[in-house]
């Protein structure tokens, strides 16, 4: 029997040269699966000029980089990008393939799975390597995809059982970056670039990217408000509140999708994923999609009206009453002990 | 003579690009009839944790009727066909009649028993193979994702299969011009703008355009479009009604839902449904939460304030 690759090949993605710290959250992540699978952690650079980033996936346990640098290939383009990873996959058939679930991951690992196909599986929140019994049969070492599904009622694992190449995108900041201290003696590995007429149906005629100046991830507090809050002119005592804190303000999918707050300011599985010192989550019922995205907090702050809502189940303080009127109330007590 | 052949060729050409400016240009939408994930009640959740998808209520996926807007928007603009497709149960009728009351000239519903259980692969191959058949387009629309899965895959699987480019994220079309789109997307932190070959397939977010609302004279013609299986179902028990007849009637009427199977489409069965799901459900879990961990807090001025004290005393606060 041929042996199976159990190589983890990860998707490095750059902008502008530099690199989305997904790709470093995933390298750390693919680090521990390809130890489990008795494989090696390879990273995949694609772009202009990388070989700095290349040599940087050794920090994080890359053993190979392969790259294909040149200078057509600066931005990315879905045709050439997905016709490069095609053909290595093809050739090489690495048993498991990460990219991050940012929009170039999204527009790139489908077109990729369909061509190899290969199973994918959105926005992870959980990877993991196990054996499984599937239809009574038995599979050594599969990917389990674990994430959560129809409305965040319930958690569902995904295996890819007969395919080679098992795929998963995962959102930023879900995995844990995580650097060694002294990194690996990696191998760069050039793969020249063939351009094919088909690179040059989509033309990049021009682009605007501004650096994100809200930066969740990082902040010590955060003061969060879902749907609940009902108005837009609720939501500001939100901000009242973070402000006085010294916090970031934040929102649920549903405070976002109602236009209470900005999407660069949803916390949950499909916005940022963070670790505070503390969250204050207000009038927010606590869909999985959105502890997802914050129940590892080191502290975290219920005030919901439901004493049954999700939220409780998650939290370490809880005030059962309405935030619109607790809010204040925590204000004035608050202001009362700075004086 | 030799000018004269000349002449006639570029007539021809002349012709055939007025011909094309005429004609418009062709757009096939993909639309997905979707549960209503966002208003999902304790009902629909069974004992074991899964969910009773024939309890929940079927809407239209959001972004689909932003991409049907796109493509009518072109018709308008340049003239040309809109053209909708879904591929699902029999019930997903409901939102193809919602596309012909939005302006589309066309329906068709991909439906087989042999299709349940489709992964985002299985499903692209069925609808890649289904707008082979129907053919001649410029565009292939889609939403970027449906809210049951928020995938966002079955698009650039489906344009791989066509073998044709893709634009994600499209926010706005900024002109077409000698075969060519330019189109305004989404990236991260920002925007680029590109330009792309046609035929091309677009998903669009939601906040490109609003959907036309419904007009009312399309209402009144198209509340009676039909799929085949609304028709067979017309006929059963009564004597009178053949199928073919029914259907022809429909047809000349204009009120006929294209209805494929898998026969009907000549698929590879291995490659459709379960079996073309190279992703399978190993588990399902309900959601258990931890619960009971926490500490109850009045939500009186004196509770608040304690829980201040303990926060600043943790160096939590301050």
């Amino acid at each position: 029997m041929e042996k199976l690759n159990k190589d983890v090949w990860v998707f490095v993605e750059q902008r502008d040269g530099k690199p989305a710290d997904v790709s470093f959250e995933l390298l750390s992540k693919g680090r521990k699966l390809a130890k489990n699978l008795n494989g090696n952690l390879k990273s995949v650079v694609i772009g202009h000029d990388v070989l700095a980033l290349a040599e940087e996936t050794f920090r994080f346990g890359a053993v190979e980089a392969i790259v294909v640098d040149h200078k057509e290939l600066g931005h990315y383009r879905t045709m050439p990008y997905s016709r490069i990873i095609n053909q290595l996959i093809e050739k090489e058939k690495p048993r498991v393939m990460l990219f991050g679930a940012t929009i170039i991951g999204r527009d790139l690992a489908p077109r990729v799975a369909s061509y190899t196909k290969s199973g994918l599986t959105a926005d992870c929140t959980d990877l993991q390597v196990s054996d499984v019994q599937y239809l009574r049969k038995d599979y050594k070492d599969l990917l389990l995809q674990i994430r959560p599904a129809f409305g965040g009622n319930i958690i569902a694992t995904i295996i890819s059982p007969d395919v080679q190449t098992q795929m998963a995108t995962v959102r930023e900041g879900v995995m844990r970056m995580e650097p060694l201290e002294k990194h690996v003696k990696g191998k760069i590995r050039n793969i020249e670039y063939t351009p094919d007429p088909v690179d040059e149906l989509v033309k990049l005629i021009e682009q605007h990217r501004q650096e994100n100046k809200v930066n969740l991830k990082a902040a010590p507090i955060i003061v969060a408000g879902g749907y609940g809050m009902r108005t837009k002119a609720n939501f500001e005592l939100i901000r009242e509140l973070a402000d006085l804190l010294g916090g970031e303000v934040a929102g649920t999918r549903a405070a976002v999708d109602a236009g209470f707050i900005n999407h660069d300011r949803q916390v949950g599985q499909t916005g940022v994923t963070v670790r505070p010192k503390l969250y204050i989550a207000c009038a927010i019922s606590g869909a999985i999609q959105h502890r997802a995205g914050m129940q590892e907090a080191n502290k975290i702050i219920a005030i919901n009206s439901d004493p049954e809502a999700p939220i409780f189940g998650v939290a370490h303080y809880g005030i059962v009453g309405d935030a619109i009127e607790i809010i204040p109330r925590f204000i004035n007590v608050f202001k009362q002990k700075l004086r | 003579m030799q000018r004269c052949v000349q002449t006639g060729a570029l007539n021809q050409s002349i012709i055939l690009r007025i011909k094309k400016a005429a004609m418009g240009f062709n757009s096939i939408v993909m639309v997905k009839q979707v549960p209503d994930t966002a208003n999902i009640s304790g009902q629909v959740m069974k004992e074991d944790g899964t969910v009773n998808r024939a309890k929940l209520p079927a809407i239209f996926n959001h972004e689909d009727r932003v991409a049907i807007e796109l493509a009518l928007q072109i018709k308008d603009k340049f003239g040309g066909k809109v053209t909708a497709i879904t591929m699902g149960p029999p019930r997903a009728s409901d939102i193809l009649r919602e596309c012909l009351y939005m302006g589309a000239d066309e329906a068709y519903l991909i439906s087989d028993r042999k299709f349940a259980g489709a992964d985002t692969l299985a499903t692209s191959y069925v609808l890649s193979e289904a707008i082979k058949k129907i053919g001649g387009y410029d565009f292939v629309f889609a939403g970027r994702q449906a809210i049951d899965g928020d995938t966002a895959q079955v698009g650039p699987q489906t344009a791989e299969k066509l073998h044709i480019p893709q634009i994600t994220y499209s926010e706005e079309i900024l002109g077409i011009k000698d075969g060519s789109v330019q189109i305004k997307r989404k990236i991260d932190g920002g925007f680029e703008v590109l330009e792309s070959k046609l035929p091309l397939l677009v998903t669009v977010i939601k906040d490109a355009v609003s959907p036309r609302p419904f007009k009312a004279r399309r209402v009144m013609a198209y509340k009676n479009a039909r799929t085949l299986l609304e028709l067979e179902k017309l006929t059963e028990g009564n004597s009178l009604l053949y199928i073919d007849q029914l259907k022809d009637d429909y047809v000349n009427k204009g009120l006929y839902i294209h209805t494929l199977t898998m026969d009907d489409l000549k698929l590879d069965e291995s490659r459709c449904g379960v079996h073309g799901s190279p992703t399978k459900v190993h588990k399902v879990e309900s959601v258990v939460l931890a619960g009971g961990s926490h500490e109850m807090i009045e939500p009186t001025k004196e509770g608040i304030s304690r829980l201040i004290d303990q926060l600043l005393e943790d160096h939590i606060l301050g």
